[in-house]
């Protein structure tokens, strides 16, 4: 069998040859044209005069296009239309695209770009989470609210309280490559676009509407991404819509990408939030009551900022097991680049918060968190029975709306399953019944020595006054599934030649994630044939259609439960055959190590492909699959949005220098759920990739805009991603071993996403070593930056 | 004015003003080497030229006339993978792939940097030829980013190359 086996990444030679094709390495046709934006150079207001003229004049510069010019929808919006890819007037944000230059070249069309004239009438911008508090700039009509139990009560009546505030700063994807796009006009009004988009039903649909063509007209084939991160679920569609519309406009192709600045300035990011919270708790650390205040900096349009808001809200609870919660989120319109998607759509920050939460109770107590955790815990899978499954209600289907296909879609209700009064429940009522981490960290608590560093964690800090250690071991429990239900299905088409050699295509996208090599794997297993049979090609809507952006870790559960279906069908089908010829029953027919066998027969795979042929039996076979038992009410917040749970847990060690703030990652344990691994070497990639974004995230990726909304990081030179030198000294990653309980693809767990909050055990080791300053809470601010890190020893010392 | 690459030589361009990654990329369709940044940040352009690593996309074109360049397309001995390709497969050290190019292009010159006694930031003592290790090895990639955060297998596939100590 292919699955449950380390195999290398499907294009690892091209990788290593420079031959891997993206799309900013596709031969362009003669004549391409380049096109860059013209940006707005003030945060807020209004465009009152635009001088192009010097643009239209600039060498090698073929047109240029304002919004009247746009022949039909102006909007590049995955929700709410309202995100104009060109603005009409109004100025949302710094950056915002405003003019569409093109021309013979990449670097002429950027440099005309430069030379527009516009002249403004500014307003103050709003650009922080008080700025838009104090103006009531908010995305819905007012806050989300989830409720379970009595939150004010419970605190009311407990032992202990804490209260307090921490701020998180937001991320920048930093994809190694670039936003790019690439359409190329077709006869008859057609279009084909090459995209670096997780999204490939989204540029098909937004092209379509900036064209005024039905879907059909338009095709968009992804090969591959240099990396997406979330940061290619929306953020692409500007490019792609406008290559489109200059093609089809000037009948010649169209080519877009992003200089990296521009890549910085233009798009949006992870959430930045403030969490707030007061909890009331007992002497042992158990948690009675909690009131979380959640405050989310969207930027100036939708985009996908609810569904990621609603993500954060369902991961306040974490590992823990909250009896009386009150979670509110605020989700405020800012005139900042409109944030996105990014691994962990929001579940990070909430995990954030309550992580937050658990350190400060045990440094109130004076424990060690870890038993702080422990204590609140969600209660063993085996003491848990098993959701029964009746009494769900079919989700409704969503309001018609023509942008089904997105997160950013916001269907009115859904179904609300009931689950035994009984039962542990989350603060949005889903019956937690496949908790693991009980018998996870007590594993990673021996394998990483926690008990004992943490004693010599001590000990150096007793003995050394200037460079302090810090250690933290912290839980991550990641529900998986899209929480809009709809979007929880794929298609997969799958050929079988007649010479044996198998043709894949599915709704996924390869980022880098190995999406393509697991579901090379799982057709491989179907008719048990080596992996070197199957061939995966290119994600194209013309083959798959109505595709789910390949987002919320489901890539693999989703494609690889759909590629199994529809290669099942071409099993059953074969074997129909075979039996019928050797006078057998179809379900003796075996496939097996690359041959079919029925009865004392056994045949190669490839001449029982020809017989089939030669039967005129059908080789081809589409599969589509969604998943079960999945339904959400987001308006109640009540609901089971996730189809199952991932687990994992890190222990990590730091040291500060407390006079200057540096500091350093000594050594990290990891042991993570990925149910049966479909492929550990991938799994573990996923883990160690996740771990270090995650760790970059809350350590030193900081974002920072002047006042007048200027971002002045826009740049690998004043942005810091984690690079080989950041690395953790010593880094053990090992998988759990366990199949998940959910009947997923071979029993296998996404790991897309929930590695990277395994991050957060390296905030909360930087600040263990600050509290050890001192005997006030430290009260760090995310990213802990090396800044960060020096005003909160000055804080608990003096 | 002629420049070579990958051993065959090309006529340079008549703009002085083009950088070597675009000259590559855009008139020679050698698409190996990246453009990650475009501004000597990220390492992905990296190539050899006469053997030491440059990026591409902070160089001229035209400072190398008469100069011999490789890149990632012309590392392999035809079908046969360059050893560090091979380790680079064998240690998994990739995700999205898009910074591998400038990884392997890096790895090869730090080889030989190493072999000549070269100090990095992280040697201890410049007067004599440093110690190899895994901390001279990930202060030589710190200017290849990797944004999947594949630096395991990548400082692995490198270690091996260079017979570092393995941990
Ligand atoms: S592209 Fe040359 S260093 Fe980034
Ligand atoms: S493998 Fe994606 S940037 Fe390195």
């Amino acid at each position: 069998m292919s699955v449950h086996r380390a195999t290398p990444h499907d294009a690892a030679r091209l990788h290593v040859s420079g031959a891997a094709r993206y799309t900013d390495d596709i031969p362009v046709p003669a004549g391409t044209l380049h096109l860059a934006f013209g940006l707005s150079t003030i945060a807020k207001g209004r465009m009152t005069d635009v001088d192009l003229n010097a643009v239209r004049a600039a060498p090698g510069v073929v047109a240029v296009l304002e919004a009247d010019d746009l022949p039909h929808d102006n909007d590049v919006s995955p929700s709410a239309h309202d995100e104009p890819l060109l603005s009409a007037g109004e100025i949302c944000y710094l950056g915002q695209p405003v003019f569409l230059v093109v021309a013979t070249s990449h670097l002429a069309a950027r440099k005309a770009a430069r030379l527009g004239q516009i002249t403004y009438a500014a307003e103050t911008p709003l650009l922080t989470i008080d700025d838009a508090l104090a103006a009531d700039s908010r995305f819905e009509d007012g806050p989300r609210i989830y409720i379970k139990g009595d939150a004010e009560a419970a605190i009311a009546q407990a032992t202990h309280t804490v209260t307090g505030q921490i701020e998180i700063g937001g991320q920048e994807h930093f994809y190694l490559e670039g936003q790019v796009a690439l359409a190329v006009p077709q006869e008859g009004g057609d279009m084909v676009v090459h995209a670096s988009s997780q999204h490939p039903t989204e540029i098909q649909h937004k092209v379509a509407e900036a064209l005024g063509q039905p879907m059909n007209s338009v095709r968009v084939e992804v090969r591959r991404m240099g990396g997406g991160f979330g940061g290619k679920e929306s953020q692409g569609n500007a490019l792609c819509v406008a290559c489109a519309v200059v093609a089809a406009r000037l009948g010649r192709a169209c080519k877009m990408r992003y200089d990296r600045d521009d890549d910085m300035i233009v798009t949006g990011k992870r959430h930045d939030f403030r969490i707030a919270y007061d909890v009331g708790f007992d002497g042992e650390g158990r948690i009675a009551g909690i009131i979380f205040e959640q405050f989310v900096r969207c930027g100036w349009a939708q985009d996908l900022s609810l569904p990621v808001a609603d993500r954060a809200m369902l991961h306040a609870d974490n590992a823990y097991h909250l009896q009386h919660a009150r979670i509110t989120s605020h989700r405020l319109k800012t005139n900042t680049q409109s944030n996105t998607a990014f691994r962990g759509f929001g579940g990070p920050q909430g995990m954030v918060g309550i992580e937050r939460v658990v350190d400060h109770i045990a440094h109130h107590l004076g424990r060690d968190p870890l038993e702080v955790r422990r204590a609140n815990f969600y209660a063993p899978a085996d003491a848990t029975s098993a959701a029964s499954g009746d009494g769900h209600q079919p989700a409704q289907a969503p309001p018609a709306q023509d942008d089904l296909a997105t997160r950013g879609a916001a269907p009115k209700g859904g179904g609300v399953s009931t689950v035994p009064a009984t039962a542990q429940t989350t603060p949005y009522g889903m019956e937690v019944t496949d908790f693991i981490l009980h018998d996870m960290v007590a594993a990673l608590e021996t394998s990483s020595d926690y008990r004992a560093r943490r004693a010599s964690v001590a000990a150096w800090n007793e003995a050394n006054p200037v460079l302090k250690r810090g250690i933290a071991l912290t839980p991550v429990k990641f529900g998986i599934s899209f929480t809009l239900t709809h979007l929880n299905q794929a298609g997969a088409l799958v050929h079988v030649y007649q010479d044996g050699s198998i043709h894949l295509n599915h709704g996924g996208t390869e980022m880098g994630q190995g999406l393509f090599t697991k579901v090379a794997q799982v057709a491989a297993a179907a008719f048990d044939v080596p992996l070197d049979h199957v061939k995966i090609t290119a994600t194209d809507t013309g083959k798959v259609p109505n595709t789910s952006a390949t987002a919320a870790s489901s890539g693999t559960d989703l494609n690889g439960m759909a590629v199994k279906i529809a290669c099942d069908t071409i099993k059953d089908r074969i074997a129909a055959c075979i039996a019928e010829r050797y006078q057998a029953a179809s379900d003796q027919v075996i496939f097996t190590d690359g041959h079919v066998e029925v009865g004392a027969e056994r045949i190669a795979f490839k001449d029982a492909v020809q017989l089939a042929y030669m039967s005129r039996v059908s080789l081809s076979a589409t599969g589509f699959y969604a998943t079960p038992e999945v339904t959400w009410d987001r308006i109640k917040g009540q609901g089971r949005p996730f189809y199952y749970f991932a687990y994992g847990a890190a222990a990590t060690e730091v040291v500060i220098d407390t006079l200057t703030g540096e500091n350093r990652i000594l050594r990290t344990d990891i042991l993570h759920d990925c149910g049966k691994s479909l492929n550990p070497d991938l799994d573990i990639g996923q883990i160690e990739g996740g771990y270090v974004q995650g760790a970059g995230w809350l350590t030193m990726e900081e974002l920072i805009w002047d006042d007048t909304g200027a971002l002045k990081t826009h740049a690998p030179a004043t942005y810091k991603i984690p690079c080989a030198s950041d690395r953790p000294e010593i880094f053990n990653v090992s998988l759990w071993d366990g199949a998940n309980a959910a009947e997923t693809i071979y029993r296998s767990k996404a790991v897309g996403e929930p590695p990277l909050m395994l991050g957060i055990s390296a905030f909360l080791a930087l600040s263990d070593a600050v509290a050890s300053c001192g005997t006030d809470y430290p009260n760090l601010q995310a990213p802990a930056t090396a800044e960060q890190i020096l005003s909160a020893v000055d804080r608990v010392r003096w | 004015m002629t420049i070579e690459i990958n051993n065959r030589p090309y006529d340079l361009p008549d703009d002085a003003r083009i950088s070597l990654l675009d000259f590559m990329r855009e008139r020679l369709e050698f698409f190996g080497s990246k453009k990650g940044c475009n501004q000597g940040a990220c390492g992905a352009c990296t190539v050899l030229v006469d053997g030491e690593r440059i990026l591409s996309c902070l160089a001229l074109a035209a400072q190398y006339d008469g100069r011999s360049v490789t890149t990632i397309e012309g590392v392999a001995n035809g079908d046969e993978l360059h050893p560090l390709q091979a380790l680079f497969v064998e240690h998994e050290g990739m995700q999205c792939g898009y910074c591998t190019p400038g990884q392997i292009m890096s790895g090869i010159a730090l080889k030989s940097e190493l072999e000549r006694g070269a100090p990095s930031n992280v040697s201890s003592d410049l007067t004599v030829a440093p110690r190899l290790s895994r901390d001279e090895i990930k202060e030589r990639l710190s200017g290849n980013l990797c944004r999947c955060g594949a630096h395991n297998g990548i400082i692995d596939a490198v270690a091996a190359y260079v017979g570092g100590e393995e941990q």
